[in-house]
């Protein structure tokens, strides 16, 4: 057993260099493909290959980026309100940022995940956490406009999520933060004592509509669980969650909870899970969530609901196992056929590799279990493992699999990338990270088919790689080809918020289903006004609604009148059938409201309380036609 | 000539002609002239098609799109409604398929002779009134148009290419009138087939 103290840790990393052959000081080694420019080069007129979609981090948005020219397309809001587009401020979407703890409008959004169908991509739906404020989100990618989010009740932190099962049947989300559950104010030293607890969520997704329901909630040890992946054809009915802190320290959690040599993979047969919640064994819970569903061109519908069913692991058997997995593992990764389980133990000097086939012989053979913890066995490390990758790096995390038989795992501490083979357990390549490397994607690379050829790895800090910008220097990401044998660094790119996680999908499969406008024949918003005649102006006391339509150059109605503190909400419908010609509308000095970005054949409401007497000058702010400049009038305001 | 005018109809050319009138009842499912609009901020392209009865855009949205541009310049809207022309066109089109198969009925030569005259006339009356009508749109700008170009006028070719501005503007028949365009081939080829066979019988 390793001894810890940061110092240890410190000389631990300094020894371990040592026998690292390639990690030498960063930018030495930059080995740039020679015609690395050529490679990520994509002619004016020509398109990129691949989509790539970020998470933001703590900017609580996602964003779409060119592969491999790695130019930033577009930044989808998602937790966050987005001036640019009213995004959490318009009538429409305000209430899509709704929770029980009420409006929060921002998040924390680490992993996006990308609906499958039999393990591939299919190209309907992203997914997106919320590890703040518990959440989840469904982003479609018709429009690349979020549709959904879901609030978890009885958690806290919600990191290990979301992650799908091969056909997106259910989407897992797991406490990173153990609290006491239900909530209650309670002394944070019972932490230790078995007062605080984690819960393990299965979200249901439907099959043709995408939408998301709570199925089942797992009662589950009060550890931190970090991490998780769902397995993929023969593991097809398991997920796996990386947990730390199994020790249950509840101060300098740095220390406290570094004391053990191993934590777990917690492996989860959500099958089973769903069989005992059908048998009855899974009781009435409470917990109030919010679900939030904004249908297109329809104002969000925010529902509030209550209680989950919950069931606990001893009630359940045959349903969850802890596999000792060295050593606070973070990332826990499963291979594309379906066998492998990795962890990636952030202090560990070794990359374990569990085999789903040895933890499916030996998981209910007492000889193989060491102990148990409130019902769910622990597996003796030597009887799941198939082997493991001996002095890869330091600070192994996260890997991704290029379906050629060899893995990528990111190592922060020595800011690399190593690959292995899977097998023999063999490094193959050290490639520099530029620097403290987090997450990796290969395209298609948490799928059971990679599509491989890219591999991105997200780093944390930036330091020489960019003009400096002040203290925050831009986050960044970096591309590499790995299609050949030896993988090769292509490019840096900056990126927005932390580029946390990302998928990343063939360009074929999205780029001619994505939608071009809205039909206005379509349009079912409630205040829609399909054609310039009908713009009006209804009054019913002191509220007014303008029904307001949009076209190349010019609104209707023009001139306003209204009264100081009467509530105008102007329903603006772009009348527009054309690709690519959304209006703006925005009114001078509005206080609560910022800008309307209107897509073709779309309706989206401005509320605006008239303020001190005055006349207030509206406008359209998205460069739209030759007279765009003109597309702007006057509301008159008087006492 | 007379005998020419009332020599019957070989089977084969008989043929022929109530082929070219079931053809015809075609003209009335597709278009049957095209123009198509580029421009750099179009890349995909703008279509308007002409139809027996109806004016639309290539894709749904297209006529809305090219009353949008053509706004700006002062061009009158484009609806079916506002073209008369459109309401008598497939009255003439049943005439001259009520044509070929009266001449099943009576199949001599001076029927075919009096098609070819029928579609010249409809060709001609057609093509000039579709130049009036481009005509029309092109020069009958609104005095208070926002943008207004000394000197320009909007008239698209009634055959082929043209630059306006920054629009590059073509005009071509489109199946409908690919197949009024047959026909008429086709009913010359039965005139001189005609002849040659008479020649041969006197021979
Ligand atoms: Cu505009």
């Amino acid at each position: 057993m390793l001894k810890k103290s940061n110092l240890i840790l410190v000389t631990l990393g300094i020894t371990l260099m040592a026998f690292v052959p390639n990690c030498k000081k960063g930018a030495a080694t930059a080995t740039l493909a020679s015609d690395a420019a050529s490679r990520v080069y994509v002619a004016p007129g020509e398109k990129d290959e691949v989509y790539a979609f970020l998470s933001g981090g703590f900017s609580g948005q996602m964003s779409v980026y060119g592969i491999p020219s790695a130019r930033l397309f577009k930044i989808i809001p998602v937790f966050s309100v987005f001036p640019e587009n009213g995004y959490g401020f318009d009538e429409e979407t305000k209430d899509m940022l709704k929770t029980t703890h009420g409006y929060v409008p921002w998040d924390d959004s680490h992993h996006v995940e990308a609906s499958m169908t039999d393990g591939k991509q299919d190209g309907r739906w992203m997914f997106l956490n919320a590890n703040n404020t518990p959440r989840l989100a469904r982003i479609d990618l018709k429009s690349f406009e979020t549709k959904e989010i879901l609030e978890i009740p009885n958690t806290a932190g919600n990191h290990a999520s979301p992650f799908a099962t091969e056909n997106t049947e259910y989407l897992m989300a797991a406490t990173r933060f153990s609290v006491p559950v239900p909530q209650a104010s309670v002394a944070i030293d019972s932490f230790s004592k078995g007062g605080f607890k984690g819960t393990v969520t299965m979200v249901k997704v439907d099959k043709n509509t995408g939408r998301l329901s709570i199925e089942l909630q797992v009662l589950v040890p009060g550890f931190n669980y970090d991490l998780s992946h769902c397995g993929k054809k023969k593991s097809h009915d398991w997920c796996f969650f990386s947990s730390y802190n199994s020790e249950q320290a509840h101060k300098m959690l740095e220390v406290g909870a570094s004391k053990k040599d191993k934590d777990f993979i917690l492996a989860f047969n959500w099958v089973r899970a769903k069989e005992c919640k059908d048998q009855g064994k899974a009781y009435n819970f409470g917990g109030e969530y919010v679900n939030n569903f904004h249908d297109e061109n329809k104002p969000a519908v925010s529902t509030k609901l209550s209680g989950v069913k919950m069931l606990n692991p001893k009630d359940c058997p045959g349903m969850m196992y802890y596999m000792p997995t060295p050593k606070s593992p973070h990332g826990t990764d499963v291979d594309s056929t379906g066998e492998y389980i990795v962890g990636g133990g952030k202090l560990a000097s070794v990359i374990p590799v569990h085999s789903f086939s040895k933890m499916m012989e030996v998981k209910d053979k007492k000889e193989h279990h060491s102990t148990e913890i409130e019902g769910i066995p622990v597996l003796k490390y030597e009887s799941t493992l198939a082997g493991e990758v001996q002095k890869p790096c330091l600070g192994p995390l996260h890997t991704e699999f290029d379906g050629q038989g060899y893995a990528y795992t990111s190592c922060f501490v020595s800011s690399e990338v190593v690959k292995w083979k899977l097998g023999t357990w063999e490094v193959v390549q050290h490639l520099p990270a530029y620097y403290s490397v987090g997450h990796l994607s290969i395209v298609g690379g948490s799928s059971s088919e990679p599509y491989g050829k890219y591999l991105i790895a997200m780093n944390k800090i930036t330091k020489d790689r960019y003009l400096p910008v002040g203290m925050e220097l831009p986050q960044s990401a970096q591309l590499y080809d790995i299609s050949s044998g030896k993988a090769e660094l292509l490019s840096d790119f900056p990126t927005v918020g932390e580029p946390h996680y990302s998928q990343m999908i063939p360009a074929k499969l999205l780029m001619d289903k994505t939608a071009k406008l809205f039909p206005l024949e379509e349009n079912k918003h409630p205040y829609a006004t399909k054609n310039e005649n009908d713009a009006k102006i209804v009054r019913l006391g002191s509220t007014v609604h303008i029904y307001m339509t949009a076209i190349r150059s010019h609104f209707k109605p023009d001139i306003i009148e209204a009264r100081t503190g009467e509530t105008l909400y102007f329903h603006v419908t772009n009348l527009e059938q054309d690709y690519d010609i959304p209006h703006g509308f925005a009114i001078g000095g509005a206080p609560n409201m910022t800008n309307l970005l209107i897509m073709p054949g779309e309706t989206r409401t401005f509320k605006w309380v008239a303020p001190k007497p005055g006349v207030y000058p509206f406008y359209c702010t998205d460069f739209c036609s030759a007279l765009h400049q003109e597309m702007q009038q006057y509301i008159r305001v008087s006492p | 000539m007379k005998t020419l005018l009332f020599q019957t109809l070989s089977k084969r050319n008989r043929l022929l002609i109530l082929g070219v009138g079931l053809v015809l009842i075609l003209v009335y499912l597709i278009p049957i002239w095209s123009i198509s609009i580029s421009a750099p901020q179009y890349p995909e392209g703008l279509g308007m098609q002409i139809w027996i009865n109806k004016i639309t855009g290539a894709t749904p949205y297209d006529l809305k799109n090219i009353n949008l541009l053509n706004h700006y310049i002062g061009m009158q809207e484009i609806v079916s409604e506002s073209i008369p022309e459109l309401l008598f066109m497939p009255y003439v089109l049943a005439y001259l398929i009520f044509g070929a198969f009266i001449t099943e009925l009576y199949p001599k030569v001076g029927m075919a002779i009096l098609g070819i005259i029928n579609l010249v006339i409809v060709g001609l009356v057609g093509l000039s009134d579709f130049w009036r009508w481009e005509y029309n749109y092109g020069h009958n700008l609104n005095p208070e148009a926002p943008i207004i170009v000394e000197g320009m006028a909007y008239q698209p070719p009634l055959l082929g290419c043209k630059e306006m501005l920054n629009i590059t503007a073509c005009s071509y028949p489109s199946y409908g009138g690919m197949i009024l365009g047959l026909s008429l081939v086709v009913l010359v080829y039965i005139l001189w087939d005609e002849n040659r066979r008479k020649k041969s019988n006197v021979v």
